[in-house]
């Protein structure tokens, strides 16, 4: 992601993902800025959970992210959008055949 | 090239009219950008700075328990600008600028925060009818069309109910106090009362920005359609304090089932939100010497990050 260069250095941008408990995924919450990861881990602790909100934090540099671009939506999510035998409800099984 | 500008605004109005959100990286009309960056800065910077009339009472707070209750509240607070400072980088701004921005008086923050809290009651006050207000305001932006700004606003919410019940368990005490304390209650619902209904911005007739946030799903209800609403809320919760809103005006009105009451002075509205409250001055130098007296910290981090980074690059090399 483009960040323009400035002289005043600034700390790093950092996305935020918490598992909410046990059990769960972690889940993107948002961004901070921190000087280093250790850093990023501490805010993010104290921004993201100050209520019990996780169980567990992962930071990641933004600019370490790679990304689909929106604009190439179509094309690019376009491999999935026509298997619809990828799904359950595709195959049509007798009412009376059960747990199914 | 026109056509194509004109592909992406039909698609972009198409997201907006099915009520579905935009996300950072979809084309957006430049106006909605502007709009969206001076909002939500103007939102962040009314977070942070709405920590200083509070923070100024958490060394006076009369008790241990009230004391925790206030710096939670206040960090919080500190909280909420960082979701929205987040949010509005999203858009493509900087944080540090916006920052420049505010200590440079180049953007605004609440006019609310440019009253001064002169008494422990102000706390009460502050927490049931300034977050009161807030909450009116900002339950319907969770549904707001740009997708970080709503998603902040979700976890702000949740966190302001919090804020609003402490302001109001806090008076319920002093109400049921004594007579000083009631009317200390009173002189500070007095002070607060008209501050508080400004939050809802200029009269319908003189907002010309809301028809068009509205049409952009960023806003949801018109200001007044709100102050009504707040007003509304605030008339019982009033009533079960026993004091008296300083509105000689406000009475319910059957026929329209809500309750009329009298204007705020949008002239003084106007004078303290450019800045002449009397306490803006106090509340722009305060949050430049925070920043800058924070410089060293910020320095000095950077350099330990720097530090470190070249010791794990010296140790691959001679590996
Ligand atoms: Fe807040
Ligand atoms: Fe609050």
């Amino acid at each position: 992601m483009s960040s323009e260069p400035t002289n005043k250095r600034t700390w790093p941008l950092y996305e935020v993902f918490v598992r909410g408990k046990r059990g769960l995924n972690h889940v993107h919450v948002g961004s901070l800025h921190a000087a280093d990861d250790e850093m990023a881990l501490h805010n993010a602790r104290d921004v993201y959970t100050r209520r019990n909100e996780g169980v567990s934090i992962w930071v990641v540099r933004a600019d370490l992210i790679t990304a689909s671009s929106p604009d190439e939506k179509d094309p690019f999510f376009a491999p999935s959008a026509d298997k619809v035998y990828r799904h359950p409800t595709f195959y049509a099984i007798p009412d009376e055949v059960p747990h199914l | 090239m026109a056509e194509e500008t004109e592909a992406l605004e039909a698609q972009f109005d198409a997201t907006v009219a099915a009520d579905r959100r935009i996300e950072p990286r979809d084309w957006m009309p430049e106006g909605y950008r502007r709009t969206l960056i001076r909002q939500i800065a103007q939102h962040a910077h009314s977070e942070i700075i709405g920590m200083q009339p509070e923070g100024n009472w958490i060394l006076r707070a009369p008790s241990l328990r009230r004391k925790a209750i206030l710096l939670a509240k206040v960090q919080d607070e500190a909280g909420h600008g960082m979701y929205l400072y987040a949010a509005a980088e999203t858009l493509g701004v900087d944080r540090e600028d916006l920052t420049e921005r505010l200590i440079d008086s180049r953007q605004k923050y609440s006019s609310i925060f440019n009253y001064p809290a002169l008494s422990y009651a102000d706390i009460g006050v502050i927490g049931w009818l300034v977050d009161g207000a807030a909450i009116c305001n900002q339950v319907p932006l969770c549904r707001c069309s740009y997708g970080p700004y709503a998603r902040a606003m979700i976890r702000i919410c949740k966190e302001e109910s919090f804020h609003q019940r402490q302001g109001y368990e806090l008076l319920l005490a002093m109400v049921n106090g004594t007579d000083a304390q009631r009317e200390m209650v009173q002189e500070s619902v007095n002070r607060w009362w008209w501050p508080s209904l400004m939050m809802f911005g200029p009269p319908d007739g003189d907002s010309p920005n809301t028809q068009q946030s509205m049409a952009w799903g960023i806003k949801r209800h018109t200001n007044d359609e709100l102050r009504q609403r707040f007003v509304d809320m605030s008339v019982p919760q009033a009533a079960a304090l026993g004091i008296t809103l300083p509105d000689p005006d406000l009475r319910w009105n059957a026929e329209r089932g809500a309750h009329d009451h009298g204007e705020p002075d949008w002239a003084e509205f106007k004078a303290v939100i450019s800045g002449s409250g009397p306490a803006h001055a106090q509340r722009i130098a305060h949050r430049r010497r925070a920043h800058e007296n924070g410089a060293w910290v910020r320095e000095a981090a950077q350099a330990y990050a720097d530090k470190q980074a070249a010791r794990v690059a010296g140790k691959g090399a001679a590996a």
